[in-house]
C-alpha cells in the first residue's frame, strides 16, 4: 500500500459547521454566507500560490480530501471555485480518490448531485450513532432518519464509495445499543466504516462535563469500552469488512487511500485554515487565525509555521508508530528500502521484547500489533521512540 | 605583649526553641551594634548560605564579632556564637555552648517554654553558663509575657523579672538586651600566658586556605607561625593566619589570646583532623590536659543514596566527597543494589541531618536522588559469638546464625498540654515506648518521659506528635544505649522478585502491619503496567501480605490523521519520558518515589 514516490496528497480544510458538537476538538465553528464566500476566495488564492510554488516538481496528486468542520455546509458554487483552482494548479491523477466529509442534515439530493459533478467520488458521513438519544447526547444536529434519507440521496447522486463514521464508548452506551447501530448501518452496505472510541479531548465541553465523578460514571469503564471495540470489530469483520487500521473498516479494495497515505509517510499538503502538511522533510501547519489566514493566503510562507523537522530518526519513528496502526503492520524490507538500514539494527531488540510480551506478532518480514497490543498501543508505540537521532 | 582587655569581651550564644526568634534576634544585635548599616543588612545574616557563596568561601557564619558602645561609654566586643537548633546536632550545640560564657534564652511570649527550650537551657546550665532570659514576640495579640516570666522562674528556676520584653522582628527593646549582655554575662577569664588551650567548636573547608578552624581560646595565645597540635586527632601544622568573624567575612588580626573567639588557618586539608570539641595546643609548649568533653560523633541513621540517573554515580561520589570536607559527621561507602544500581550507604547524625544532606546534594549539586528507607545501627549477636553492626538490611545474616539482636534506644522528653496527654501516651505506646514518668510543669502542661527505640522515631514520630497534639507538643531526646529486641527483616517482592532496596528491619510484633501497609502503599505508587503485578511482603520465605497492581487495560488513540501526527508524537514522548523516571526491576517499572514509601506508612 506504499504510495508511489512522487505521489502527493492534498487536504482541504473547511472550518465551518452548523453547530459545534460537545466532543469535537477540530478547528471548526459556525459561519455566515459572507464568511464562507471570503474563505472560499482565500482558499483559492492559497491554492494558486501553493501550486505555483510546486510548479515544475512534477508531483501528481493521488488523492484529495475535503475535511472539516463540515465541508458540506459550503455552497456548491464555492466548492466549485475551490475544485477548479485545484484542477488548474495541480496534476490530479486519473481515478484519484476525491473525498468529502458531510454531515446528515446539511445536504440535499441536489447538493449531493452537485458535489458529484465537481468530481468528488467518495463521501464520508458523520453519523456517529443510529440511536437518536445518543445523537442528542453528542449534540448532533440530525436524527438517524435524516441520515437514512441523505444516504439514499447520495447513492442516487452516483456515489458508489461511501464511509460512515460511528462512535463507541458513548455515555450510557450498552453493548446491545452499539450492536443495533452497527446492524442498522451495515444493512445499508456502505463501502467503508470508521468506528472510533470516544476520546475526551482537553478543552472540549465533554472533557469538562466528564471531569466530575458523577458524569464519568455514565461512561463505560475500560473493560466495557474494550468489549465494545472488539465486539464491534468482530461484527464488522463477519459482515465482510476488513479492519485495515485500528478504527477503520472497508470492503476489500475500498480502503481510504488518502488516509493510508498518512500512515505510510506519503507527503501531503494541507490547504486552508490550520491545515497540516508534510513536505520535504518538514511537518508544518497553517495559521489558525482566520484574519491572518485571509490576509496572507496569497503568500503561503507567511501563514505556515514548521512544527517539526522529520530527521532520519524521526522518520523511522513515524514509520513505526504510524505503520503499526495498520493491520498490514511494519514491513522490515520496506524499512530497509526506505532508510537504507536494516530494521534489525535499529529496532531489533525493541521488537523482540514486545513480541515476547505478546504485544507484537511477527509474520515473515512483518510486525503487527496483537489484539492485546492494540488495546495498549500507545505503550507499544512509545517503545519505538529512539534515544537519540540517527546520524 | 599587651593582650586584649578580657573585661571588654562578651562571648555568648542564643538558645531558643525552633521559631521562637533566635535568628531574628541575632540579626537585630548585629544591626544595632552598628557593624553593618541597615542597608547592608540582609535578613537573617547568620543563616544565609547564598551570601557565603557570593564571597567565594564557605563560612557557616557560626560566629560573628561586633562592637557595642555601651551606656557606660565603653566599647565591648560581642562574640555571638550560633548554635544549631536540632537534637541531631546536640553534640555540636554542647561544644558551641562550651565556647561561651553566657546564653541568651529566647522564649516566645505566646507559646512559652517548649521541649527544646528546656533541653537547651539544661545544656547551658550544665556548662555553667549564665542564662539571660528574653521574652520575644511581645507584639503578638496572644502574647502573655508575664505568664511566660513566671513559667521561666517556676520551670527553669532562673530569675526572669528583669527579662527584656522585646520584639526582635519589629526591633522593640533591643537596646535593653544589649545592655544586659554587658551587665549580666560575665567577661571571659583565662591566663593569656598559660600553655595554649583552644576549643574547636566548628570548622569549615575552604578550597584556597584549607580548613578554617573556629575556636575559643581558653588559655594562652596563638598567632601566625605558632606550631599547633590537635590533641585528640594528633594533627600538627603551623598557623598561617588568625582572625575574627565579621558578618560573612573573615578579618585577620595579630593574635588570639585567652577569652577571644576567632579562627585559625593552618593548611589543614581535612575537617576530620579538626574535630569539633578537640583542643588545640602548642606543639612546642603543650598543655598537659585537653579541655574536657571531647567525643567523636558517630552516625545514628543510615540510608542508601542512589543517583536517579545511573550515569551520575561519579557526580554523586564527588558531591559527597565535597560535603564531607565540611561535615565530619557525614559518612559514606559505596554499595550496590540490584534494584537501584551503584550508590552509597550513608550515615547521618539523625533524620534532619539526612534531609539537609539530601537537599544540598539536590540543590547545590543538581543531583536527582533516590533514597532508601533510613535505618539505625542494629547490633546482631551471632551464634558464633561475634557481634555485627548492621547498617544495611541486605547484610542481615540468616536467622539461624543469629543468637539475638539489639537496637538503639533513646530517652525522650515530650512537653505537652494536659488535654493531649492521652493521645500522646497512646502514640508512645504504639511506638513501643517505655513509660518513665510524668511531671506537671504547671496546671496545664506536663513533661512525659519515655524510653523509645530510635527506629520508631526516625521517620515520622515528630509529625505524628504534632498531628496528635494540634501542633502543641514538643519533643527532645538523647541516646540511651542498646536494648535487646525481637527484630526481623521484611522483604518486598514485586512480581515475585525481591527488591533489595525496599527491605527494612522491623520489630517482629509490627511486621504484619508494616508489611500490609507497605504493600498497600506500593500498590498506589506503582502504575499499572502491561501485566498484572503481585506485590508481596515476606519474612524469609513466608509471605505475610499481598496486593496486586492490575494490568493496564487500555491506552489507545482512536484517531490519527494528518493533523494529529505531531501531537501524537508529543504524547508518546511524554509517555517515554515518564518511563525514564522509573527503575526497572525485572520486568517491572517502579517509580523512584516508591523507594521512599516506607517513610510514609503512617501518613493516614
Amino acid at each position: 500500500m506504499e504510495g508511489k514516490s512522487g505521489d502527493l496528497e492534498l487536504y482541504i480544510h473547511i472550518p465551518f459547521c452548523v453547530r459545534k458538537c460537545g466532543y469535537c476538538d477540530f478547528l471548526s465553528f459556525p459561519s455566515d454566507a459572507s464568511a464562507r464566500e471570503q474563505y472560499a476566495r482565500g482558499l483559492t488564492e492559497e491554492i494558486k500560490a501553493v501550486s505555483a510554488l510546486m510548479a515544475g516538481r512534477e508531483r501528481e496528486v493521488s488523492s484529495i480530501y475535503l475535511g472539516g468542520g463540515t465541508p458540506s455546509v459550503m455552497e456548491p458554487q464555492y466548492l466549485e471555485s475551490i475544485m477548479k483552482a485545484l484542477g488548474e494548479g495541480f496534476t490530479v491523477q486519473e481515478g484519484a480518490e476525491i473525498s468529502m466529509e458531510c454531515n446528515p442534515g446539511t445536504v440535499t439530493g441536489k447538493s449531493l448531485a452537485a458535489f458529484r459533478n465537481l468530481g468528488i467520488n467518495r463521501l464520508s458521513f458523520g453519523l456517529q450513532s443510529a440511536d437518536d438519544s445518543e445523537l442528542r447526547c453528542l449534540s448532533r444536529i440530525h436524527t438517524f432518519d435524516q441520515f437514512l434519507e441523505n444516504f439514499w440521496e447520495a447513492r442516487k447522486a452516483g456515489f458508489s464509495n461511501i464511509n460512515v463514521d460511528l462512535m463507541s464508548g458513548l455515555p450510557n452506551q450498552t453493548l446491545q445499543g452499539y450492536e443495533r447501530t452497527l446492524q442498522a448501518v451495515v444493512r445499508l452496505e456502505p463501502e467503508h466504516i470508521s468506528a472510533y472510541s470516544l476520546i475526551l479531548e482537553e478543552g472540549t465541553p465533554f472533557y469538562q462535563t466528564y471531569q466530575s465523578a458523577e458524569a464519568a460514571a455514565s461512561l463505560p469503564d475500560e473493560d466495557t469500552e474494550r468489549q465494545l471495540y472488539w465486539t464491534g470489530r468482530e461484527f464488522l469483520e463477519k459482515e465482510g469488512y476488513v479492519c485495515y487500521e485500528i478504527s477503520n473498516f472497508a470492503k476489500p479494495g475500498k480502503e481510504c487511500r488518502h488516509n493510508v497515505g498518512y500512515w505510510t509517510g506519503r507527503e501531503y499538503i494541507g490547504l486552508g485554515l490550520g491545515a497540516s502538511s508534510l513536505l520535504d522533510g518538514y511537518r508544518f501547519r497553517n495559521t489558525v487565525h482566520m484574519e491572518e489566514y485571509l490576509t496572507n493566503a496569497p503568500d503561503p510562507q507567511a501563514i505556515r509555521s514548521v512544527e517539526e523537522t522529520v530527521t532520519l530518526g524521526r522518520a523511522m519513528e513515524e514509520f513505526a508508530f504510524l505503520g503499526l496502526r495498520m493491520s498490514e503492520g511494519l514491513d522490515e524490507t520496506v524499512f530497509q528500502r526506505r532508510f537504507g538500514r536494516p530494521f534489525e539494527n535499529i529496532y531489533g531488540q525493541t521488537a523482540q521484547r514486545l513480541v515476547t510480551l505478546g504485544l507484537l506478532r511477527r509474520e515473515g518480514t512483518k510486525l503487527r500489533l496483537t489484539h492485546r497490543g492494540i488495546d495498549v498501543s500507545n505503550l507499544v508505540m512509545a517503545e519505538f521512540l529512539l534515544e537519540s537521532d540517527i546520524p | 605583649m599587651a593582650h586584649i582587655d578580657q573585661s571588654k569581651i562578651r562571648n555568648f550564644c542564643i538558645i531558643a526553641h525552633i521559631d521562637h526568634g533566635k535568628s531574628t534576634l541575632a540579626d537585630r544585635i548585629i544591626e544595632k551594634t552598628g557593624l553593618l548599616t541597615s542597608r547592608e543588612m540582609q535578613a537573617q545574616v547568620l543563616d544565609n548560605m547564598d551570601l557565603e557563596r557570593e564571597r567565594g568561601i564557605t563560612i557557616k557564619a557560626q560566629a560573628v564579632r561586633t562592637v557595642y558602645r555601651a551606656e557606660d561609654g565603653e566599647e565591648y566586643i560581642f562574640n555571638l556564637i550560633d548554635t544549631p537548633g536540632h537534637v541531631d546536632f546536640n553534640y555540636e550545640v554542647s561544644r558551641s555552648l562550651a565556647a561561651c560564657d553566657g546564653a541568651i534564652l529566647v522564649v516566645d511570649a505566646a507559646q512559652g517554654i517548649e521541649a527544646q527550650t528546656l533541653a537547651n537551657v539544661y545544656l547551658a546550665l550544665d556548662h555553667d553558663l549564665d542564662v539571660l532570659p528574653v521574652i520575644n514576640k511581645i507584639d503578638l495579640p496572644s502574647a502573655q509575657p508575664e505568664q511566660v516570666v513566671e513559667e521561666i522562674e517556676d520551670v527553669i528556676g532562673i530569675e526572669a523579672q528583669d527579662a527584656p520584653r522585646i520584639s526582635a522582628k519589629n526591633g522593640i527593646n533591643i537596646e535593653e538586651v544589649l545592655e544586659q549582655i554587658v551587665k549580666k554575662i560575665p567577661a571571659p577569664q583565662g591566663d593569656p600566658d598559660a600553655p595554649l588551650r583552644a576549643l574547636i567548636f566548628d570548622s569549615v573547608y575552604d578550597s584556597y586556605r584549607g580548613v578554617i578552624v573556629f575556636c575559643r581560646i581558653k588559655e594562652g595565645t596563638v598567632s601566625k607561625g605558632t606550631p599547633i597540635r590537635m590533641m585528640a586527632t594528633g594533627a600538627e601544622e603551623e598557623v598561617v593566619e588568625v582572625g575574627y568573624f565579621g558578618a560573612g567575612q573573615l578579618i585577620p588580626c595579630e593574635e588570639l589570646s585567652a577569652g577571644m573567639v576567632g579562627y585559625i588557618t593552618a593548611s589543614i586539608k581535612n575537617v576530620r583532623d579538626t574535630r569539633v570539641g578537640d583542643t588545640i595546643t602548642r606543639t612546642d609548649h603543650p598543655a598537659s590536659q585537653p579541655l574536657p568533653g571531647y567525643k567523636k560523633v558517630n552516625p545514628m541513621v543510615y540510608c542508601g543514596l542512589y543517583p536517579a540517573d545511573g550515569s551520575k554515580y561519579g557526580d554523586l561520589r564527588d558531591a559527597l566527597e565535597k560535603l564531607q570536607l565540611n561535615d565530619a559527621a557525614l559518612q559514606y561507602e559505596p554499595e550496590t543494589s540490584v534494584a537501584l544500581g551503584f550508590g552509597f550507604r550513608c550515615g547521618f547524625l539523625g533524620l534532619l541531618h539526612l534531609e539537609i544532606i539530601q537537599e544540598r546534594l539536590e540543590r547545590e549539586y543538581n543531583l536527582d536522588l533516590v533514597t532508601t528507607a533510613p535505618g539505625v545501627i542494629y547490633h546482631i549477636y551471632k551464634t558464633d559469638g561475634t557481634m555485627l553492626e548492621l547498617t544495611n538490611p541486605s547484610n542481615m545474616p540468616d536467622p539461624s546464625e543469629i543468637e539475638h539482636m539489639e537496637e538503639p534506644m533513646v530517652s525522650a522528653e515530650i512537653m505537652v498540654t494536659t488535654e493531649f496527654i492521652g493521645p500522646i501516651m497512646e502514640l508512645c505506646q504504639q511506638r513501643r515506648g517505655i513509660y518513665n514518668g510524668m511531671e506537671y510543669m504547671e496546671t496545664t502542661r506536663a513533661i512525659l518521659r519515655y524510653d523509645l527505640p530510635l527506629n520508631e522515631i526516625i521517620y515520622d514520630f515528630f509529625d505524628a506528635l504534632k498531628s496528635r497534639s494540634r501542633g502543641y507538643a514538643s519533643f527532645d531526646y538523647e541516646m540511651k544505649g542498646y536494648a535487646k529486641s525481637e527484630l526481623v527483616k521484611l522483604d518486598i517482592l514485586v512480581n515475585k522478585e525481591e527488591v533489595d532496596a525496599l527491605s527494612f528491619i522491623v520489630y517482629a510484633g509490627n511486621a504484619y502491619e508494616r508489611g500490609r501497609k507497605m504493600c498497600e502503599k506500593l500498590k498506589e505508587e506503582i502504575p499499572r503496567q502491561l501485566f498484572e503485578i503481585p506485590i508481596q511482603a515476606a519474612i524469609g520465605s513466608k509471605i505475610i501480605a499481598r496486593e496486586t497492581v492490575k494490568a493496564m487495560r487500555k491506552d489507545v488513540l482512536a484517531k490519527c490523521y494528518g493533523g494529529d501526527i505531531t501531537r501524537k508524537r508529543k504524547l508518546l514522548e511524554k509517555q517515554k519520558e515518564g518511563k525514564k523516571r522509573m527503575r526497572m526491576v525485572g520486568n517491572v517499572e517502579i517509580p523512584q518515589k516508591a523507594f521512599m514509601s516506607v517513610l510514609k506508612l503512617d501518613d493516614e
